[in-house]
């Protein structure tokens, strides 16, 4: 039984898949309170599932990219549940997820692109063929640098809609996606490590300033 | 339930990733990982470095202290990890990591106060608290008055900080004068060789009409603020600088106004015992000028060695285990990090 979240964006979404389907998914919209939702929905799925914890044979996680403190409640969710069960943990690109969904659901005809919230005015974006095959990407961009008339799932559309007139769905990555892409080996595997694509805001300290 | 329960605490409330295992007062692994040298060129703790850190340290640390332990993580009793007060981002990857084990494991978990678990470690060394105690916590983030009845149930507070907590002013002491971060054991070695009455420097807090509004409040930002001055008088002047005489002369204004206080309070109340915690609690001239006013007002003191009283796993586990053994009720599954968690709720 794999065991898959992800917690990238505002939702929080926990699946279980047994090898040949999704068996259960959980998500909740949770800005900001990833770390309060992810425990209690991986519960209510093993609940849900009639599973208990030694049922589980792997985990898998979207590592992002994505908002840091979510990309961490996750990552060392897995990290921690893998050590302890002694479970193999899976990374998966969170915009890979995204994508797999949009090709399984025929949401785009041809290739497409994958865009993201990264704050501060700027999107996670990654391009794709028409079978889902990652082309260029993860990166941290600003939006009108990439405006296109291409097909662009994620949260993307919604957030700069001047930019990335052809929305398409989905808008949020999903765990039971993820699950399927882990499962079926239909996405790239990573380590479970956080795609930060961006350095830590730290600036060295600057001269004292006299008082007097 | 046992009264010696096993359990694992895990603290990452800023840049040490503590895990510590007790079984009831008995400590069997205190693992630290720190991220100290990646902040010391800011001159400060970053908190997205230290929450990158702690991610990176989790794990390892965790299991390092099975290790140490020589227990099997499948027989503890229950997991604690401070869920506040601390930087929010580095609050939550302990968080995170505390609950998974509690799925992984199905064991409780309690997410507990930093401070109250800074006060419950030194049952580690010193055996079961005196009820009530006078805990005094000072350290880089927290500068604290608080009266203990029941370490697993209410700590009241009686005064703490009005703006920078006793470490940060070591730390702002210390870069002025050209030492290292973190300030405190250099002000401290360099005070060794200096004349702790070369300078008067003000005693923040301690005037008649300050102690009517603020009896056990704490300042440090102006004592802060006379050492700088002083030492930019010097240099105008064109005098050297003894760096020993200004450490001294300053650690003495901080520890004269922390004990001074403490035993303030703890008379008050009537409490016959102090118990001093936190990072700032390793300085050798605290130690020695709590232990030689106490005893002349008949209190005593107590400080666990330093390595408890810096932030660690250990003093995690250590409240864990006084809440099992006592019998309190656990957190649940969706338990928040709370960096302002105040210090009267022990378990969240
Ligand atoms: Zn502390």
């Amino acid at each position: 039984m794999l065991l898959a979240f992800d917690t990238a964006t505002p939702l929080v979404s926990v699946a279980l898949h047994d090898g040949e389907r999704v068996v259960v998914e959980h998500s909740s919209e949770a800005p900001m309170k990833h770390g309060e939702h992810l425990a209690p929905l991986i519960a209510r799925a093993l609940d849900d599932a009639g599973m208990v914890r030694q049922d589980l044979t792997a985990i898998a996680v979207g590592v992002g990219p994505g908002p840091f403190t979510g990309l961490r409640v996750g990552v060392v969710t897995a990290r921690t549940l893998g050590f302890v069960l002694d479970l193999p943990v899976y990374g998966v690109c969170s915009l890979d997820a995204i994508a797999l969904e949009v090709v399984e659901t025929g949401a785009a005809a041809g290739s497409f692109l994958v865009a993201t919230d990264a704050r501060r005015k700027e999107v996670y974006l990654a391009s794709y063929d028409a079978d889902g095959r990652r082309l260029e990407g993860p990166v941290v961009t600003k939006p009108a640098e990439v405006a296109t008339d291409a097909p662009v799932a994620g949260a993307g559309p919604t957030l700069y809609p001047d930019d990335f007139g052809n929305a398409i769905a989905p808008a949020r990555p999903s765990a039971g996606w993820l699950a399927t892409g882990v499962s079926g080996e239909l996405v790239e595997l990573l380590d479970p490590e956080p795609l930060y694509l961006r350095r830590p805001d730290a600036v060295a300290g600057a001269p004292r300033k006299p008082v007097s | 339930m046992t009264d010696e329960p096993l359990v694992l605490g895990i603290e990452t409330s800023c840049d040490e990733t503590g895990v510590g295992i007790v079984r009831g007062h008995t400590l069997l692994a205190d693992t630290v990982a720190s991220s100290v040298e990646e902040h010391a060129r800011f001159g400060g703790v970053v908190p997205e470095v230290a929450s990158r850190a702690h991610l990176e340290a989790m794990v390892p640390t965790i299991e390092r202290a099975a290790e140490t332990a020589g227990v099997a993580l499948s027989d503890v009793d229950a997991i604690a990890v401070t869920s506040g007060p601390g930087l929010a981002g580095a609050l939550l990857v302990g968080v995170a990591s505390a609950k998974a084990l509690a799925i992984g494991l199905g064991k409780p978990i309690y997410g507990v106060n930093h401070l109250a678990a800074h006060v419950a470690v030194d049952q580690l060394e010193h055996g079961p608290l005196p009820e009530p105690c006078l805990a005094m916590l000072v350290s880089g983030g927290h500068s604290s008055l608080l009266e203990v009845s029941d370490v697993t149930v209410g700590v009241e507070p009686m005064g703490s900080t009005i703006d920078d907590a006793a470490g940060e002013a070591f730390d702002k002491v210390a870069r002025l004068l050209g030492l290292p971060f973190p300030g405190g054991p250099h002000i401290d070695r360099q005070a060794r060789s200096g004349n702790s009455v070369a300078i008067d420097f003000p005693r923040g807090l301690t005037s008649r009409r300050d102690l009517e509004r603020h009896r056990f409040d704490f300042s440090f930002s102006g004592l802060k603020t006379a050492v700088a001055r002083w030492v930019e008088a010097q240099q105008r002047s064109g005098a050297t600088i003894d760096v020993a005489d200004v450490a001294a002369s300053f650690q003495e204004a901080v520890c004269d106004v922390l004990t001074r206080k403490a035993i303030d309070a703890a008379s008050s109340r009537g409490i016959e015992d102090i118990l001093i915690g936190g990072g700032v609690a390793a300085n050798s001239r605290l130690r020695a000028m709590a232990e030689e006013r106490a005893g002349a007002a008949g209190i005593r003191v107590r400080v666990p060695r330093p390595g408890l009283c810096t932030d660690n796993g250990a003093m995690v586990a250590a409240l864990g285990a006084e809440l099992v053994a006592r019998g309190r009720t656990p957190s649940l599954l969706d338990l928040p990090a709370d960096s302002s968690q105040p210090i009267t709720t022990v378990v969240a």
